[in-house]
């Protein structure tokens, strides 16, 4: 039988010929992920399992991101569950303040995420790693725990939706735009359950930094993971990475999946989601004058050197307007030291930035830019909900790095055509 | 699922109910339910927190719980003396963290729809029965899976888990 990539991935886990969707399967993963926020009660009910070690010490990461370097005595205590756990569990893949990152930023960095894999994390955004040909998805603490203490975990196989993307990209349209469009097309529970699988020739062109960022938000629809079939692309980004044997599976000619979507991305301007939910996704030029109080750049979504390049090119010899805030976040340390080297770092201090060390921070209104009651922002970010950033009354629009670059310049909703 | 058995009074919401509003993330430097508990849905309903009382019933439209995968989000809820939610579909990590932590959760999308605030329901979960005193509906259930229905029986992950490690 014919199958599609996220039914090889786990038929491959499981040791079975087959695989269809509905069937729920117990698959073996690969790596097992959380984060400080997530961990914490992880730990509590890993504890209660009664086993005294981890299933295995390398297969498992700990990255201190969400409210790292600690904002408060709380979010410290976190942390330090989460280190002292690393240190009595042996587990090799902790990454401490100084050499941390936006987990999603930095575990594809480290080379631990490879095609074919199974990634489960206890954070949503695990499904960035679909952009590997991994089948990265988000749990919660407990089936973490579970995982940690076995690892393996039950997954529901899910149909396929699978996206295509064919024409000519418009000049600062990059995969942000193309995830925003398709939410907004389908909408936030449009792909509810299932796996959302992208390809055509816009997505081959593609750079990895682009790729993580169209996987980054299936979760955005509701999808269980965001795949993308591995390529030359995926191997020459592995290269230097890691030098552990992968099998890269891409799904098989006729298998059947669940809905064929296509879009000419000639058509598609450089998108924008107003408030409150990602779904409201419209073409830059619908847009009238919005001032703006914050610009974020960064976050597991935008936070990789080719977007803070993008925003840089737009910034360079510019600056942020009077009034408005602007924030740049690279999404690893070696994202930062690049950006130095490179002195993209230099031209977002001129233009006004504040620059700061990796951390989720703003993103989910924690620390690094939280917004009073009736501020309104531009992030790179994947969600604009309710209170998202801050203030139940704030309000976060989403765009790519050069919407939000062009934003700041102009101090309102700007597209990079209007300050160039 | 411990309670098979739950009665209480409806708080409806609409669709899209995400885990940001369940319990936004500036109260996520604690997992502790009651302190969670607390702040659950102010950000929605700021009566919410203060008035629900123990085993009321959140109704909400589809991919209720949509968003990150704060456990944190059912914690707050349990924590908060909900009793069951009732929803027209559930984002998926959601629907697993619910069952993970013991939050029992009834997919239903006519339920959903013609249950108001403030209503009082009867839910049987081992019946499979919704009942609406107020309207005096009645709706039925779809069961779990079987493996879900499994993992419940053996009392959640946790102990499925602790049976079957080295």
């Amino acid at each position: 039988m014919a199958m599609t990539m996220v039914e090889k991935i786990l038929a491959r886990h499981c040791d079975r010929a087959e695989v269809e969707p509905g069937q729920i399967v117990e698959a073996e993963v690969d790596l097992v992920l959380g984060n400080d926020i997530t961990t914490p009660v992880a730990i509590e009910e890993f504890e209660k399992i009664g086993v005294d070690e981890v299933f295995d010490p390398e297969k498992i990461a700990l990255v201190p991101d969400h409210f790292a370097p600690n904002k408060d005595i709380e979010s410290a205590r976190q942390c330090q569950e989460l280190r002292e756990f690393a240190a009595s569990y042996e587990i090799s893949n902790y990454f401490e303040i100084g050499e941390m990152g936006i987990e999603h930023c930095l575990l594809p960095e480290k080379g631990l995420v490879r095609p074919g894999e199974i990634i489960i994390g206890a954070d949503s955004h695990t499904c960035t790693y679909g952009a590997l040909g991994a089948l990265g998805t988000g749990v919660g603490s407990t089936d973490m725990a579970a995982a940690m203490a076995r690892g393996r975990t039950w997954f529901k196989v899910p149909g396929t939706i699978r996206f295509t993307y064919r024409g000519e990209l418009q000049e600062w349209v990059g995969g942000k735009d193309l995830i925003l469009h398709t939410i907004g097309d389908i909408c936030v529970d449009g792909a509810l359950y299932k796996s959302m699988e992208f390809g055509g020739e816009v997505i081959a062109e593609m750079d990895m930094a682009d790729r993580m960022t169209i996987s980054n938000m299936a979760i955005e629809a509701g999808a269980k993971c965001g795949l993308i079939p591995p390529d030359e692309k995926t191997e020459s980004y592995l290269e230097g990475r890691t030098a552990e044997d992968y099998t890269p599976l891409t799904g098989d000619e006729g298998a059947e999946v669940v809905e064929e979507i296509e879009y000419d991305v000639s058509e598609i301007e450089p998108q924008v989601a107003l408030p409150h939910l990602p779904e409201n996704a419209v073409g830059i030029s619908q847009i009238d004058s919005i001032p703006i109080d914050q610009v974020v750049i960064g976050s597991c979504t935008n936070g990789r050197l080719q977007d803070l390049e993008t925003a840089a090119s737009i910034l360079k010899g510019r600056e942020r307007a009077e009034g408005v805030r602007l924030i740049v976040i690279p999404g690893t340390q070696n994202i930062y030291s690049q950006a130095l080297e490179s002195g993209i770092i230099s031209t977002f201090l001129e233009a006004g930035a504040a620059v700061s060390t990796p951390t989720c921070g703003p993103c989910l209104g924690g620390h690094m830019g939280v917004l009073a009651r009736g501020e309104r922002a531009v992030a790179t970010t994947n969600r604009n909900f309710v209170g998202r950033m801050g203030h139940p009354e704030s309000e976060v629009y989403l765009s790519g790095p050069a919407v939000a670059a062009a934003s700041a310049v102009k101090g309102e909703i700007a597209s990079p055509q209007e300050v160039i | 699922m411990e309670q098979m058995q739950i009665s209480g009074r409806v708080w409806k919401y609409g669709d899209d109910v995400d885990t940001d509003v369940i319990i936004p993330a500036r109260y996520l430097n604690t997992s502790d339910p009651d302190k969670l508990a607390e702040h659950c849905l102010e950000d929605l309903d700021e009566d919410f927190a203060g008035e629900v009382e123990e085993g009321d019933i959140v109704v909400a439209g589809d991919n209720f719980g949509c968003g990150s995968s704060r456990e944190h989000a059912p914690l707050a809820l349990k924590g908060a003396g909900v009793g069951c939610v009732v929803a027209a579909s559930f984002a998926r990590i959601f629907y697993r963290n619910s069952i993970n932590i013991g939050l029992p959760i009834v997919e239903s999308s006519e339920a959903a729809g013609e249950i108001s605030a403030g209503d009082r329901l009867k839910i049987d979960l081992q019946e499979g029965i919704i009942y609406n005193r107020s309207s005096e509906k009645e709706y039925e259930i779809t069961p779990f899976p079987p493996f879900i229905q499994k993992l419940i029986e053996e009392g959640g992950l946790i102990n499925y888990t602790r049976g079957r490690v080295k």
